[in-house]
């Protein structure tokens, strides 16, 4: 039993006076696998929330089928199962955050002390224990996002859908998603995420996949999407050669900058970086760094989507 | 059920805490305010007076909070995209739907509740003799406003607020001139207009059923009779508005 099963999902709008169509999203075809954490990567535009709409239920697929559970998302007791953070949350902002979780709650049939023994947990874990009695009206974007959170947890959900849950977040609050997204999956929760923030979702999917213009153009693990040759170039930095070592190093093809003591290497081929070793150990160098610089999910990300920056 | 009494008792507080009973307060003072103007008029006209004032300023008080709160109970939802994560917990929409109805219709319950006590306070320390007549003359203008209700919601399921307000009032002022409709197509030669607006006659709501304000407030008997029919047909009507924004809401794409 997969947790989400997208099948050919399409929907496409019609806009404006002239009803002219425009394609969101372009038959989808996805699964995923319990306990992962899935990254969908896309930019704005490309999809994303679309695709998450129509798992939800927000809007009605052109075409095409998606199972969550093994069950149809047009039935709505599947949403008991998905816990669901909408992209930049807004909720009732009269409401306290205690209020605001009991009432989540019973839309699912909680109630109680089991509700209330939930609410604390949660609390908890989105560190607002704290903030339990103000409204949300006065709520910081960042505590937004993590009372976000809480809520969408309230069911202790199968399958954890968040749509863009680090945009808008400082460093230090994009690094409590991240935390709070790895205990998820510790608890062996499947997370399905959209973002466009790469350093992120690299740290934490599992596999990825990415979208462009509605159109789902890769999925796999960031290794695999970046492939084996994702060096693209290596960096050295050594001390205690002397210029005729360094003679001879800038003989294998390399860039040298000079830092004081310190000689900084750039080296654009992997497969010479043994031969420049050997050439520096055996005058007597000492290297004080060795910096591979991968090929990032980001710059594959602006090839496939067709937008390369070189 | 449960799921809508919900949403219903969360849309109750959202209108307390919008200080939607505020209104009571310019209630209060236009009460009070009536009855020290009114005070130089002879007894038997002052009473008549008072409470034709006190039952105009309910319903127009009511009419205002069900047009303009009526109108944003799903359309600000969607506005301020609070309803994706309402959508998102297993409840389906229609529910979602009845549950702000139901909210509101709380809320005016009280509102009117309020109101209609102040108002009997009033006419009771003024000396007027009170009868049932203003009674049954308040729960139809509870009932009116719960038509109303219903159709502000049907119209915002799928328009703007400023639409779905315009529409309204447009419903509420027609909705008390359709018997003029009605004997205008019956007086009209052209069977196609007259058959149009026969059709209008019987689609838009027939507020003036619910409107027996000046028969209270001259001491003319309601029926029973006359209110037992005047409540099925606002109940009935409500139903079949609230069916038709069901419909509307179950379809929609919420962008």
């Amino acid at each position: 039993m997969k947790p989400l099963r997208i099948k050919g999902l399409t929907k496409e709008y019609r806009t404006g006076f002239s009803r002219r169509s425009v394609m969101a999203l372009d038959h989808l075809n996805l699964e995923i696998e319990e306990g992962e954490v899935f990254g969908f990567l896309g930019h704005n535009g490309a999809g994303k929330t679309t695709a998450i709409k129509l798992l939800m239920g927000f809007v009605y697929p052109t075409a095409g089928e998606a199972w969550i559970l093994d069950r149809s998302i047009r039935d709505v007791d599947v949403k008991q199962y998905i816990g669901f953070l909408p992209e930049s949350p807004f909720f009732y902002e009269y409401l306290t955050a205690e209020e605001f979780l009991v009432f989540y709650g019973q839309l699912f049939g909680m109630g109680g002390l089991v509700l209330a023994k939930k609410i604390d947990e949660l609390l908890e874990l989105v560190s607002m224990t704290d903030a339990r009695h103000r409204p949300l009206r006065k709520f910081s974007k960042g505590m937004l996002q993590r009372i976000g959170i809480a809520q969408a947890l309230i069911n202790d959900p199968k399958l954890v859908i968040l749509d863009e849950p680090m945009s808008g977040l400082d460093p230090i609050g994009r690094r409590d998603v991240r935390d709070i997204i790895l205990r998820l999956k510790h608890e062996g929760k499947t997370i399905f995420f959209s973002s466009h923030i790469l350093p992120d979702v690299e740290m934490i999917c599992d596999r990825v996949g990415i979208l462009v213009k509605g159109r789902l153009k890769a999925v796999g693990t960031v290794q695999e999407i970046a492939g084996a040759s994702s060096v693209t170039s290596i960096e050295l930095v050594v001390e205690g050669l002397s210029e005729g070592a360094l003679a001879g190093v800038q003989g294998l093809d390399t860039t040298l900058i000079r830092r004081g003591d310190h000689v900084l290497i750039k080296l654009d081929d992997e497969a010479k970086v043994n031969g420049l070793l050997d050439q520096i150990l055996k005058h007597k160098g000492r290297v004080v760094s060795l910096l591979p610089h991968k090929r990032s999910l980001e710059d594959l990300f602006l090839t496939e989507s067709g937008m390369n920056r070189t | 059920m449960k799921r809508i009494i919900v949403i219903a008792l969360n849309t109750f507080k959202e209108n307390l805490r919008d200080k939607i009973l505020f209104n009571l307060v310019f209630f209060g003072l236009m009460l009070i305010g009536s009855s020290v103007l009114l005070g130089s008029l002879t007894i038997g006209e002052q009473a008549k007076l008072m409470k034709d004032l006190g039952l105009a300023s309910i319903n127009v008080f009511g009419v205002l909070i069900a047009v303009f709160v009526g109108i944003g109970l799903v359309s600000k939802e969607i506005e301020k995209r609070t309803i994706y994560s309402i959508i998102a917990k297993p409840i389906p929409r229609y529910q979602f739907l009845l549950g702000r109805y139901s909210g509101l219709a709380l809320t005016l319950s009280v509102n009117i509740a309020i109101m209609a006590v102040g108002f009997i306070l009033v006419l009771l320390l003024g000396g007027v003799s009170l009868d049932i007549g203003l009674i049954k003359a308040i729960g139809l203008i509870f009932l009116e406003l719960l038509v109303i209700v219903a159709v502000a919601v049907m119209f915002s399921t799928f328009t703007t607020p400023t639409l779905s307000a315009t529409f309204t009032l447009a419903i509420y002022v027609i909705g008390h001139l359709t018997g003029d409709l009605k004997v205008l197509g019956d007086k009209l030669e052209d069977p196609l207009v007259s058959g149009v607006l026969n059709v209008l006659y019987y689609a838009l709501p027939n507020l003036a059923n619910f409107n027996v304000k000046s028969e209270a407030a001259h001491g003319i008997p309601i029926s029973w009779n006359y209110l037992l029919v005047t409540v099925s047909y606002g109940v009935a009507y409500t139903a079949s508005v609230m069916v038709v924004a069901c419909m509307i809401f179950q379809r929609r794409d919420f962008k």
